[in-house]
């Protein structure tokens, strides 16, 4: 009665690269640092490395650099996925997306056709608007989940790695911002953002003529690159490269 | 827990929160920090279930003004209108928009209670040491975890609303009460499911097995 059914759904997820270590020889692997904020050298590498699951703390063995999706071999997480060229590859959308935050930013993005009346508006009004109106808290949130939090993202983004791609050598203080970068990420809500424009539209269309300007277009393009920029970044990569022992 | 296989906290080893580097530890408490890069160590989130429930108590209360209280305030022509969250969804639904009627429903009403009553289940299912379907119940977790940035919908439909009828004494729109108390739900329930560690349903499976006579 008290049996998990762990063991025996281990086919159903796992790919066959993928072992859960045992007991016993976990001790040798090569990837588990036992010197204990010694900082001593980080460990040599090997083709296989060993993996705690964030979401259930199985040891799982895998192999690096594998092309494929790799899940823990009891829940499923994922604990790996193929990133080819990440550094390049997020620096260029990076770069991608802060031209386009920019264009976002600095035409208007929805204008309202009313009785012969124009109120046109940017990106920033409904915040201004909301603080205006003494909600200075909603108006902050809506600032920090739809403008702050991908601004952050992106310069951290450069921030990082930038300075690795072309010298090879960590910025300083790069492991904080990277940090600030993984840690932002869930609070960049730019694609809710454009939902909510969907529904607004929807809500206004029986009373006036709402015409989407050149900013709601890019902001449209804004979320893809940025979501391919980041889906690009590769942080047990970056996590090696930024290593505070090196 | 099968025995051929093992966790890091039954190796004694711990992985960093931030990096995923696996150190042994020597003193688990007090491990001190990740020598690549410098996060403060733990094996669990620290005090897990508590700031769980502190926070599911919080999102409860505020739940309650933020459907009650109207979230927009709408004045045509002198004439003003009260909008709470579900009249906005019932406006939809009989302006025949309901493809609008269900999005603002799922995205507002449903997913913040649904993520309420699974965090709370999840909750009370580590501390009665449940053992059942621990994999469907990560699975669970981890879509909590993913849908409840959806709900801040409403409130980015207010704000475009806010900045775009702005007409005088034709029309106006003004965020209502609600608006804040609901913000609020969305972000502590966020911060509930950040602090939940899904690990604890595992650990309570690991601990029924060790306990047991092999074989
Ligand atoms: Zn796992
Ligand atoms: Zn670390």
């Amino acid at each position: 009665m008290k049996k998990s059914n762990d063991t025996s759904e281990i086919d159903a997820v796992a790919h066959p690269d993928v072992t859960a270590v045992p007991t016993l020889s976990c001790h040798n692997a090569s990837d588990v640092d036992r010197s204990n904020n010694s900082f001593s050298q980080p460990p040599r590498s090997s083709s296989w490395e060993v993996m705690a699951c964030p979401d259930c703390d199985m040891l799982n063995r895998l192999p690096k650099e594998s092309k494929a999706i790799l899940l823990c071999v009891r829940c499923g997480a994922l604990l790996h996925r193929y990133r080819p060229n990440s550094i390049d590859r997020s620096l260029a959308l990076a770069l991608a997306a802060f031209i386009l935050f920019t264009i976002s930013n600095s035409f208007p993005f929805l204008t309202m056709k009313k009785s012969g009346i124009f109120q046109e508006t940017t990106l920033l009004t409904g915040v201004q608007e909301l603080w205006k109106q003494g909600l200075y808290e909603l108006s902050l949130i809506v600032l920090l989940t739809c403008v702050l939090a991908p601004l952050i993202q992106m310069l951290g983004i450069f921030y990082v790695l930038i300075p690795l791609k072309w010298t090879g050598r960590p910025a300083p203080c790069a492991i904080r911002i990277f940090r600030l970068v993984q840690e932002i990420a869930p609070w960049g809500m730019m694609e809710i953002f454009l939902i909510g424009i969907l529904v607004a539209l929807v809500k206004l269309g029986h009373m006036a003529t709402i015409v989407p300007g050149v900013s709601a277009f890019s902001f449209g393009a804004l979320i893809f690159v940025m979501i391919a920029a980041f889906s690009n970044l590769d942080p047990s990569l970056l996590w090696e490269r930024l290593d505070l022992r090196r | 827990m099968n025995p051929r296989t093992a966790t890091a906290r039954q190796l004694g080893l711990m992985s960093c929160h931030d990096c995923r580097l696996l150190i042994e530890t020597r003193n688990p408490q007090a491990p001190g920090r990740c020598p690549r890069c410098g996060a403060h160590l733990h094996s669990r989130k620290p005090n897990s279930l508590t700031r769980v429930w502190a926070l599911i108590l919080a999102a409860i209360i505020l739940y309650i003004p933020a459907n009650i209280l109207p979230i927009t305030i709408t004045s045509t022509l002198g004439v003003k209108q009260k909008d709470t969250i579900l009249s906005g969804v019932i406006f939809f639904f009989q302006t025949g928009s309901w493809e609008i009627a269900a999005v603002i429903f799922i995205a507002s009403v449903f997913v913040p209670f649904a993520k309420l009553m699974i965090l709370i289940y999840l909750s009370l299912s580590v501390q009665f040491r449940s053992t059942w379907r621990p994999k469907d119940r990560t699975a669970l977790y981890r879509l909590t975890e993913s849908v409840g940035r959806w709900s801040m919908v409403d409130i980015y439909v207010l704000t475009i609303l806010v900045a775009l009828v702005k007409l005088g004494a034709i029309a106006t729109i003004e965020a209502g009460p609600a608006a804040i108390y609901f913000a609020s739900v969305v972000v502590i329930t966020m911060f509930a499911a950040e602090s939940f560690d899904p690990r604890l349903i595992w650990d309570v499976i690991e601990e029924d097995y060790d306990g047991q006579p092999s074989g």
